[in-house]
């Protein structure tokens, strides 16, 4: 797939480098709202909404914006569209605002934003870096709902407030609690891990894929080279 | 080559002693307590007890079946750990409770950790911890006796009535299969410090250190702290049980002696901790758990200084 156009982003946020399963990025917010399935899609869409006009807004300004400055300066692009974004959620769906609580502002610091910021939007143009944005968004969303809904169907036998298992079925709370996020997600990981799916561990590309965003190569010359042009 | 000149690798002495054969002892030494169990609650309590360790063996045949492991099954660890689970469970427990439970602890306590011996928590304990926090409704309904009293001696001791001194000995009152009868866990702690198996310091420390704390809590609290009241938290509560056969566990405690002892008394300390300021009424196997994962810790503190070198000042 020809690189950076917006299908080709679209593919790899939501499969190829999914920010969770495979980056393993943005840890605090996966495991701490994913309660439930109706948590999960409520903070994947509300960092999605944050990380597109973040990605677009730092891409448009990015040969504006001195490399010296450039993190407090994206900070500021990524806490407005964070401000926003809440108090939209705060108006229109109360309920979701409510149960995510602390984690919206905490979007500020969220480490995909950051580091999509930081790795793609900075370097590409506007309409790339705003699919970025969109597929990064989307597997996010996609991976917390996932997990959300496991958890929300063990810990509690309904998703989406639906009841899903027979009423002789005893709930098992502890996966709404704590514990039960580090399950679900090292058991979704497992078995990536076992289908030989991308994942942190088993990344299926060779040293280099030649694209710099996400590669969590240290030391790599190629980078460097990169950086100096 | 005769055997006599064969040169092998160390160890040239060796034991009789192997793991199956402590795990017999300790097998052996839990007899008496769910004895009383079976006792005093009934077919259904040994029923459970059967169930905890099928689950436990069948856990671990499984999964090192299916990941092309050695079968350790005939070490006797999992029948323990099987035993350990029901003893921590009320007789009242739905069929599936034991089972879960020991699922949970040989295949994600012990076997994901890599096995017998390297475990970071007590799996029996770490299961009863994942029961209590998933099923808090079936884990806290106490079996009834002759219809009448329904509590255990420590929810009764918190609303103030004791439970004599007798009942508590015997075993003659509600709680989990194995922890109700003083006598009978007395009497497995006594074999196995016979045998060798525990050392009698990893027992004392934490039943000493919880009677410590449980009356220096009260006194801060200011509640009056009679002899009844003492008995009943040193012999009602599962502490004598985890102190006996969870608190010397080889895996999930530090092998240095002092080491032993402040194990104890972190043991003792959380203990009295979550019965006398917590809001529960019993704490032993968080306790227990907390503790274990302090162990490394305790360790690095304790390391004793090898023969023929001076202790570094200053160093830690």
């Amino acid at each position: 797939m020809k690189e950076n156009t917006p299908l080709e982003r679209l593919y790899n946020g939501v499969i190829k480098e999914n920010p969770t399963f495979v980056l393993m990025l943005g840890m605090c917010p996966t495991l701490a709202v994913t309660t439930s399935a109706v948590n999960g899609v409520g903070m994947g869409l509300s960092t999605c909404a944050v990380l597109m006009m973040s990605n677009l807004i730092i891409s448009i300004l990015r040969k504006f914006i001195p490399e010296r400055v450039r993190m407090p300066a994206y900070i500021v692009v990524v806490a407005s569209f964070v401000t926003v974004v809440e108090l939209l959620m705060q108006a229109y769906v109360r309920s979701v605002y409510t149960s995510l609580g602390l984690y919206i502002p905490l979007i500020v610091v969220n480490c995909i934003i950051l580091g999509r910021a930081e790795s793609y939007a900075g370097k590409n143009p506007p309409l790339a870096s705003f699919f970025d944005g969109l597929g990064m968004g989307l597997g996010f969303t996609l991976a917390l709902t996932v997990i959300g809904a496991l958890r929300e169907l063990l810990g509690t036998g309904e998703i989406f407030g639906f009841r899903i298992m027979p009423e002789s079925f005893e709930p098992v709370s502890i996966m709404i609690m704590a514990p039960g996020a580090f399950f679900v997600l090292a058991i979704l990981t497992a078995l990536q891990n076992r289908f030989k799916a991308p994942s942190a561990t088993n990344r299926s590309d060779k040293f280099c894929s030649g694209s710099c965003s996400g590669c969590m190569q240290k030391n790599c010359g190629f980078r460097e080279r990169s950086d100096e042009e | 080559m005769s055997k006599t000149l064969n040169v092998s690798i160390s160890p040239h002495v060796r034991s009789r002693e192997t793991t199956a054969t402590i795990m017999a002892d300790v097998i052996i030494a839990l007899i008496p307590s769910i004895a009383v169990g079976v006792y005093v609650f009934g077919a259904r309590a040994f029923a459970i007890t059967m169930l905890s360790v099928v689950s436990c063996v069948a856990s671990e045949y499984i999964y090192e079946k299916l990941l092309k492991k050695p079968i350790t099954i005939t070490d006797l660890s999992a029948v323990v750990t099987g035993l350990i689970l029901a003893v921590n469970l009320y007789s009242t427990a739905p069929w599936w409770l034991p089972i879960l439970g020991g699922a949970f602890a040989i295949i994600v306590v012990k076997m994901l950790y890599g096995g017998i011996g390297q475990n970071i928590m007590n799996p029996a304990l770490a299961a009863r911890c994942f029961l209590l926090l998933s099923f808090s409704r079936i884990m806290t309904d106490y079996p009834r006796l002759d219809g009448v009293s329904s509590a255990t001696p420590l929810t009764l001791a918190k609303e103030g009535v004791y439970t004599p001194v007798r009942d508590l000995l015997l075993g003659t009152h509600s709680g989990t299969i194995g922890e109700t009868s003083a006598i009978a866990i007395i009497i497995g702690a006594v074999y196995l410090c016979a045998r060798g198996i525990i050392k009698p310091r990893e027992p004392l420390s934490v039943i000493i250190s919880t009677g410590v704390f449980v009356t220096l809590f009260s006194v801060i609290q200011g509640r009056p702290v009679t002899l009844d009241f003492l008995a009943v938290h040193m012999l009602g509560g599962g502490m004598l049980l985890g102190a006996v056969f969870m608190a010397s566990d080889y895996t999930t405690t530090p092998v240095t002696p002092w080491g032993q002892v402040i194990f104890g008394c972190c043991v003792g300390f959380i203990t009295a901790l979550i019965r006398c300021v917590g809001g529960g009424t019993e704490g032993v196997s968080y306790a227990i758990c907390i503790s274990n994962i302090l162990t490394p810790l305790i360790e690095k503190l304790t390391i004793p200084t090898p023969f023929g070198l001076k202790k570094e000042r200053g160093k830690k």
